[in-house]
């Protein structure tokens, strides 16, 4: 069940996101939720998107991208609800790599994006402690 | 007064020098020629016979020794005498990986030495003196060379070998060290580090110091002088030859003498191979007049300078050369060691990266800094900033055991390395070393 998101590899100076935000919006494309990771020399955009195949035409020509796959866990929106996932998580030894959230218009729901390093284990606990998690089709329906 | 090691031979007249030089050239050569099979093929194929070297004015008739030669002929290719006869091996990284080994008999290594000891004694040193060698100890000459110079004059030999600022600075305080021997820009970092831990640069014992191993600059000299509150003298070598030595500054400061008892020294054209006229910038060629282990002849340094002999003030007769001013070939001096580019390209191709890379080398503070950006395939590329930099890191260990010193590795994307007119700039280097 888990999505699908893009990541580009971005020089860590003036313009480079800009550029690579507005390919993707000169295309059309909704950025549903994204995460930067930087380092001295560089960053690494996350972008979950509205359309992967659109998006990828249009960024390969000028950034390097990678295709991954993620859970992206439904949360009620309020206190408490982020730590009673990661709990879960950390239970089963699986380790997470890094994590950023977003909102969607369903109200009182917010969702978090987990990066592990063994996705089924992942999926499979949260599933048991009946925790939603979303598909590809389901990101299409929510935006 | 003046100070000499060995005052005879550094202030004979031209006329006794050559005489020696004489003498020596036309036993090398056919020392050379009967044991050296690498060598005799070359002078063979050139029609040079050892008795047509009858004096240092036919050497120019003799053929080259490249570094590639010298890769060519690895390991033994080159060696002069019987392998039982040799003490010692130092070594020197070559292109593409192949290191130059070198061999010395006994007789070598105390030629060697006594090179090093007059440019200690040339420096001021005498049997009261503390040396301290902060070169690097082992295959490279740069300790083992002044270690032994320093022993052969009987000063105290305080063998730090490079690096360790701490104990390098609490030996100099605390066992006044006098003569200091390194890289300049090591040296200028020592000076830096005893400044930051508030001493003053009247604070130390030290009166001299032999730098050498990598290009530095008057301005450089002038530096060091000042935060170490010493006379900085300037030293040259390769480990081809025997090491440093092969020439030394003496108190002018205006050039370093070539010890001509036991090299003799051209300058030619890097393109025709033609001998140039004193005086004139070239590319410097050495003999070894009396080398046992390793005797090359007519070996081509690639480094460019000028030779002159402009009567010195210190008395020494030996013609005296410039601080290299250039390479003719790409080769670059990072932190005193030797770097080539098609190194660096030979370790991207083995570790799976494209050979699109630029290497940009800079001094801040008197220390090389040494960059490579190199680009990534997106096969390579992966979402999480932990694996990037595994990969930077594991590169940079790569280069590291190949060269010597490790670069900082920049992970860039593909097609972002600048190329001008269609050809990739692998080096920028920003120093001002000439």
């Amino acid at each position: 069940m888990a999505i699908t998101q893009l990541s580009a590899f971005l020089e860590n100076r003036p313009g480079t996101l800009y550029d690579a935000v507005s390919s993707i919006s000169d295309a059309g494309v909704n950025i549903r939720a994204l995460s930067v990771a930087d380092t001295r020399d560089f960053g690494i955009l996350r972008l979950i998107v509205s359309d992967v195949e659109k998006t990828k035409e249009v960024l390969s020509d000028n950034v390097v991208i990678t295709q991954t796959k993620v859970i992206a866990a439904r949360m009620s929106d309020e206190a408490g609800a982020l730590k009673k996932i990661l709990k879960v998580i950390q239970d089963t030894g699986v380790n997470i790599e890094y994590v950023y959230a977003f909102t969607s218009s369903v109200a009182g729901s917010a969702y978090v994006v987990l990066r592990v390093n063994d996705i089924e284990e992942a999926e499979a606990v949260l599933a048991r402690n009946g925790i939603e998690t979303l598909s590809d089709s389901d990101m299409t329906g929510l935006l | 007064m003046k100070n000499y090691y060995q005052k005879e031979i550094e202030t004979a007249s031209r006329e006794e020098i050559l005489k020696i030089q004489n003498e020596k050239i036309v036993k090398q050569v056919k020392h050379v020629y009967d044991n050296v099979p690498y060598y005799r093929d070359l002078m063979d194929k050139k029609g040079v016979k050892p008795e047509d070297i009858q004096s240092v004015d036919d050497i120019h008739k003799l053929p080259f020794l490249s570094k590639d030669d010298l890769r060519e002929a690895y390991p033994y290719g080159l060696l002069g005498t019987d392998l039982k006869k040799c003490v010692r091996i130092q070594s020197t990284s070559g292109t593409t990986g192949k290191r130059v080994v070198a061999f010395y008999t006994q007789k070598d290594v105390d030629m060697w030495e006594e090179c090093c000891a007059r440019a200690i004694v040339a420096a001021g040193g005498t049997d009261e003196d503390v040396v301290q060698v902060a070169y690097g100890y082992g295959l490279f000459t740069g300790g083992p060379g002044l270690n032994g110079g320093s022993h052969k004059v009987g000063c105290l030999t305080l063998p730090m070998s490079s690096g360790n600022t701490d104990r390098q600075l609490q030996f100099m305080m605390d066992l006044n060290a006098t003569i200091l021997c390194c890289t300049p820009s090591y040296a200028a970092y020592l000076g830096e580090s005893l400044a930051e831990r508030g001493y003053k640069p009247e604070d130390n014992k030290l009166k001299a110091g032999i730098f050498g191993a990598e290009p530095w600059t008057e301005e450089m000299r002038q530096s060091i002088q000042k935060s170490l509150g010493i006379k900085a003298y300037d030293i040259y070598g390769l480990t081809e030859t025997s090491g440093p030595g092969v020439s030394f500054e003496c108190e002018e400061q205006t050039g370093m003498h070539i010890n001509e008892d036991h090299f003799y020294a051209e300058v030619i054209d890097p393109k025709t191979g033609e001998v140039l006229p004193e005086g004139t910038k070239g590319e410097l060629v050495f003999t070894s007049l009396d080398k046992e282990g390793f005797p090359l002849l007519r070996y081509r340094t690639k480094d460019i300078c000028i030779l002159s002999r402009k009567p010195c003030s210190c008395g020494r007769t030996h013609v005296k050369m410039t601080k290299p001013l250039g390479r003719s070939d790409d080769m670059m001096i990072i932190r005193g060691v030797n770097v080539f580019p098609s190194q660096i390209e030979a370790v991207l191709l083995k570790e799976g990266y494209s050979p699109n890379y630029q290497i940009v080398v800079d001094r801040e503070n008197n220390t090389d800094t040494f960059d490579i950006y190199v680009e990534f395939s997106p096969e390579q590329f992966s979402d999480k900033i932990a694996d990037v930099q595994a990969r930077e890191k594991a590169l940079n260990g790569a280069m590291r055991s190949m060269l010597g010193i490790g670069p900082k590795i920049h992970l860039v994307a593909p097609k972002t390395i600048t190329r001008s007119e269609g050809k990739a700039v692998r080096v920028i280097d920003k120093r001002k070393l000439h």
